[in-house]
């Protein structure tokens, strides 16, 4: 968070009873930022003329300056243009004996910040500063925020064009081979080719679906349609959709209760929560495993538990499982087809039900997720 | 030509090892693959090939390096070949790798992914003459 302790302030004026005036009113004076928890105290230098205004600015930054409208030789509005054009970083408050409605309309349009008419109290002074300052340190803390978000999608950008580059790789690299028939290519091989090319472009599909999820709960653009539904029923229909992947591996999914549990939510982000849970519990199940879930109605909170026995997580991966496009690479994992996007987009959901996603798991043992979700949404 | 002459080639990357498998034994080579370094040990243990290819970047940054460490230690005289992706996909800087890394670095070739086969093939080539 951007923090300002010491703002370097420039006054420029040919009166030197000026220049000491101000340097003394803000010498000991100190103002506080609130949302920022900062005070920030006023360091003051001060110049006469043209020649050591350039000079000074060519030396240090200043965060304000607090300039007169009329100099020997040269105008304020000049200068002022100067800092404008030079240093975007800079608040100007334009100080003049002959205020006038124009000159002031003038330097703000030009882009001083503030106006101060001569002759004015220290209190008028330090208002005047007071709020320049609160400006300077929030639209600084504003443009931090902006570069930190850029930043966060850059990198986004960047994986997600990583792993949608590498089944393009795959696949082509796949075609090339096929298309140059190399002459020992076995049937078996040919069709271990084709399957592979197959399962790369489902992958490739999987990942642009589960990015739309994240897009569309991220944005807040889609709207939330809000009903009743049965808990128990989006589970049977998610274990249901994923019941081929079961069957084929032997795996059991057992729901333990069955009585109705009805809820306040959006369907479709409740269809992402389960369908996540339950393909993952498969997914990273051994062969013939178990699935169970269990759904548990409180007075205020429903405890959603998908527990599987399978590959289970090191409690070292624990703590990145959450992030987006972070799969666990291991030898067990290495066969199981994942974009990355579909834990963080779970939890991501689950805070809209102002709930909580904790794991619990040991390695080779399976994993336990639990999701707690608050019953009455507050919108 | 060295023909007959067995590769492995370690990758965490299925479709890799498929892919490269089919167009060095239609080069005529004998391939063994292993999908990560845990299935390499084994292969090591059994010390059934002439050259390996190694990926760098599988379970860890670094496992490639680890492999080939532990293979020399095995085979001294056996030539390895690190293959890598691209520095601007993992931020490790590679073509500034030194002498002296080299070194540390058990490695006889490092070559960057994406890899044209003809390169690669040429360079197995060469190791296996100067290692017969």
């Amino acid at each position: 968070m951007y923090k300002l302790e010491k703002c370097n302030v420039l006054v420029v004026d040919d009166e030197p009873g000026m220049t000491l005036g101000v340097q003394k009113v803000l010498r000991n004076f100190s103002v506080a930022i609130d949302d920022n928890k900062t005070n920030v105290n006023y360091e003051v230098d001060a110049v006469l003329n043209e020649k050591d205004f350039y000079k000074a600015l060519n030396e240090k930054n200043y965060d304000l300056i607090l300039l007169d409208y009329k100099l020997p030789n040269i105008t304020g509005l000049e200068l002022l243009e100067y800092i404008i054009n030079n240093k975007k970083n800079t608040l100007v408050i334009m100080i003049t004996a002959y205020a006038t409605f124009e000159t002031a309309v003038q330097s703000t349009k030009m882009g001083a910040y503030d106006f101060l008419a001569k002759p004015f109290s220290p209190e008028e002074l330090r208002n005047s500063v007071k709020k320049a300052t609160t400006h300077l340190v929030l639209a600084r803390q504003a443009r931090e925020y902006e570069d930190e978000k850029r930043k966060i999608r850059f990198q986004f950008i960047s994986v997600l064009s990583h792993e949608l580059k590498a089944p393009l790789n795959a696949i082509e690299g796949y075609i090339n081979i096929l298309n140059k028939r190399y002459n020992n290519i076995s049937e078996e091989d040919y069709n271990n080719m084709l399957n592979r090319t197959q399962i790369r472009i489902e992958g490739m599909r999987k990942l642009i679906f589960d990015l739309l999820d994240l897009t569309r709960i991220e944005s807040g653009e889609k709207k939330r349609n809000l009903e009743s539904i049965d808990l128990i029923e989006v589970v049977k229909s998610s274990i249901e959709l994923f019941s081929p992947d079961a069957l084929q591996r032997n795996i059991d999914v057992d729901l333990l209760n069955d009585n109705p549990i009805i809820i306040t939510g959006d369907k479709s982000e409740l269809e992402i929560i389960f369908n996540n849970l339950i393909s993952n519990a498969i997914k990273y199940n051994v062969d013939s495993g178990k699935v169970r879930v269990k759904i548990k109605e409180y007075e205020e909170k429903i405890n959603i538990l998908v527990a599987d026995s399978g590959i289970g997580i090191s409690k070292e991966d624990q703590h990145r499982l959450f992030q987006e496009f972070v799969r666990i690479k291991n030898e067990k994992t290495y066969h199981i087809l994942g974009s990355g996007l579909g834990l963080s987009t779970l939890k991501k959901i689950v805070s809209l039900y102002n709930g909580k996603v904790r794991l619990r798991s040991r390695y080779e043992r399976g994993s336990t997720f639990l999701i707690s979700i608050k019953k009455s949404l507050s919108l | 030509m060295h023909k007959n002459k067995t590769i492995l080639i370690v990758d965490d990357d299925i479709d890799y090892l498929i892919q490269q498998k089919a167009i060095l034994e239609s080069k005529g080579f004998n391939v063994i693959t292993a999908q990560g370094v845990n299935r390499a040990r084994e292969v090591l243990k059994k010390d059934c090939f002439d050259l390996a290819v190694v990926d760098l970047m599988m379970e860890n940054m670094d496992s490639g390096f680890v492999l080939s460490y532990e293979l020399k230690k095995i085979a001294p005289t056996k030539p390895v070949i690190m293959v890598t992706a691209v520095t601007s996909q993992t931020g490790f800087e590679f073509d500034s790798v030194t002498e002296s890394e080299k070194k540390w670095i058990k490695a006889d070739a490092i070559f960057t992914k994406p890899i044209r086969a003809e390169q690669l093939i040429k360079e197995i080539n060469r190791l296996l003459i100067t290692n017969v």
